[in-house]
Formats: structure tokens, sequence, C-alpha cells
């Protein structure tokens, strides 16, 4: 991650922050993008999670990291604290990997 | 003595109820910050690079983003536009609680650095313009401090486990979209978003062995445009 990509990253985002403070009295948001930039938020969260979980170098990454990744989306949906959700996922995929699945 | 008087003024204001959940906060955001370094440095970052991205963006998801498609040998490019998609939200947050960091410019200019879901969620449940302010200000500060401090103690952990084998062998690996699974699944229950960010993921991960690494999770954005899968039509929260 050079510098000048973590700089144009925090300028954009600085942007994006600071234009409802500063532009609050002369503008409004559309409904419209105002529904749909959210929702891209979960869009691609999810799709970096499932692309994470799953695939290794362009491959599939084998079964034990996508289980231990299931085995914390239960977790998250029982509403367990964020450490055990972290600590399943690495323990279940350990786990497994020790059992000889790859 | 002042900081007691002012702590108290503090406390009657905010309320306690709300002063602990903003701690609550923070402790479960610095883990997620803490990951973050940790993570980071384990995929063979120098400890600076997740330090000065953390305080200049400030914006977990992003980071995390930006940090996936560069540990899957993305280019910089990728990595900054899906890290900038995802802080688009913070377009609309940012009118959401305009008001918040105060009138003067200087406020405005230093606040809007602080604006993040957690502070905006704390800011809009307040009624009143001194209560959104002191909410803002004391949410926007203490998560500012204890995100960087949780990446920077994350860095030096992350440095101490060493070796890519051990991260496999202790299934450090699955905790990257682990933690980005708990953040994406709060948002997912809403119908139409749900339904947008499965034909995404699923765009992403036939598109994987296609394309070059960090260009198949912004294709799935193409999910948002499916029938049945825009915000604006799925009016009902299933």
């Amino acid at each position: 991650m050079p510098l000048l990509a973590i700089a144009v990253l925090a300028a954009g985002t600085y942007a994006f922050r600071l234009a409802g403070p500063l532009l609050r009295s002369r503008m409004e948001l559309p409904g419209r993008l105002r529904r749909l930039l959210p929702a891209a938020t979960a869009v691609l969260l999810t799709a970096l999670a499932a692309t994470a979980a799953l695939t290794e170098g362009g491959g599939f990454a084998g079964w034990a990291r996508p289980a231990g990744v299931l085995a914390a989306g239960i977790l998250v949906l029982r509403r367990a604290p964020f450490p055990a959700v972290v600590v399943a996922a690495a323990a279940v995929t350990a786990a497994l990997r020790l059992c000889g699945v790859p | 003595m002042f900081s007691i008087l002012a702590m108290r003024s503090l406390w009657r204001t905010i309320g306690r109820g709300a002063l602990r959940d903003i701690a609550l906060v923070c402790l479960a955001d610095a883990l997620v910050g803490a990951s973050f370094g940790a993570i980071a440095v384990s995929g063979g970052l120098p400890p600076q690079a997740p330090v000065a991205m953390s305080l200049l963006v400030f914006a977990g998801g992003a980071q995390f983003a930006a940090l996936g498609v560069v540990l899957a040998g993305g280019g910089p490019l990728a990595a900054v536009a899906s890290g900038l998609v995802l802080n688009a939200r913070l377009l609309p947050f940012g009118f959401a609680v305009a008001d918040a960091p105060g009138g003067r410019l200087a406020a405005r200019l230093a606040g809007a650095h602080l604006i993040t879901d957690e502070v905006v969620a704390f800011v809009l449940a307040r009624h009143g313009t001194r209560a959104r302010r002191v909410t803002f200000w004391t949410c926007g500060l203490a998560l500012f401090a204890s995100w960087n401090l949780a990446v920077a103690g994350g860095a030096l952990a992350g440095g101490a486990v060493g070796g890519i084998g051990d991260v496999g062998a202790l299934g450090l690996d699955a905790a990257f979209p682990a933690v980005l699974l708990a953040l994406a699944l709060p948002a997912l229950r809403e119908r139409a978003t749900r339904r947008a960010a499965l034909y995404g993921a699923a765009a992403a991960l036939a598109a994987t062995p296609l394309l070059p690494a960090g260009l198949p999770v912004l294709l799935s954005l193409g999910g948002l445009a499916l029938p049945g899968a825009r915000p604006a039509d799925g009016g009902d929260p299933a």
C-alpha cells in the first residue's frame, strides 16, 4: 500500500465527509442517492467477505477457511461478542487444517 | 476539580446510558482496529502503513476493503477505488449530521474527519442542538483515540506473530473475511440490500479466476442494478 494510495483514499474520504457540514445550508442530497450509497457499502463488504473466504490467488482456497468464516457468521447472527467471532473463525479453520482438511 | 465538573456536566448532557454505550462501541471498535493492524502487518505491510491509514482515512470498512485488495495481490488503484466506494456512504451521513460539529468553520473542518457510522447512529438518537453537539464530539474523539491506539497495538502484535506459515496453521487467514462478514451482516437485514449483496458476491466469485485482483469485488456493485435489488424498490424490510 504506497503512501500516495493512502493519501488519495484519505483525501477522497475527507471530501465525502466534509460535503454535508460545508454545503448543508445550500443544497440537499437526492433521496435515491441517499438510499443507494449505504446499500453499496453492504454489497461491497459482502463481496469482499465472500472472495476473501473462498478464493486464494484466483483459485479455490480450500474448505477450512470458508468453514471457519461460516462459523463466525453464525455467531454474528447469534449476537456473540466480536472477539468470540474472530477467535471462532480462526479456531475452526486451524482445527480443520490440523485434521488434514486443506 | 475542573475536569470533575466538566465530567459531571457531560454526564448530565449525554446521560449515563449513552456514555456507557459509547464506551462499549469504543471497545468493540478497538478490537476491530487491533485485528486490522495485526492482519496488515502479518500480510507483509510495514507497521507504519496501517497506522498512517487509520489516522488519515479513519474508516474501518474502507481500510479493510483496501487492505483486502492489496493482500489479494491487487494494484493500488483498485484498492483506492474499493475504499472510496465504501466511503461514499459518508456523503449522505455527513448531510444527516451536518449541524452537529458546530457552526464555526474550524469546528466543521475538524469535525468532518470524525464522521463515522457509529457517530451518526449516536447523534441521530439524540434530540436538541446541545445534546447532539456534545454527543458528536465525545463519541467522535473517543472513537478516534481508541481506534488509532488499537491499530498501532495490533500492528506491533502482528509483527510478533510473524511468518506466513504460522498464519495458516493458526487459521488467522479466516479472521479477515470473518471481520468483513461481521461488518456486513447487520446491513443485510433489509431484503433489497440482501438480494443485491448475494447477486454481487456471486458475480465477484465467478469473476475472480478471470479478472485481475480487486476488480471482481468492484463488479459486485452491479448487483444493485438488478430487479428486486434496487434500494428504492425494496420498501419492505424483511
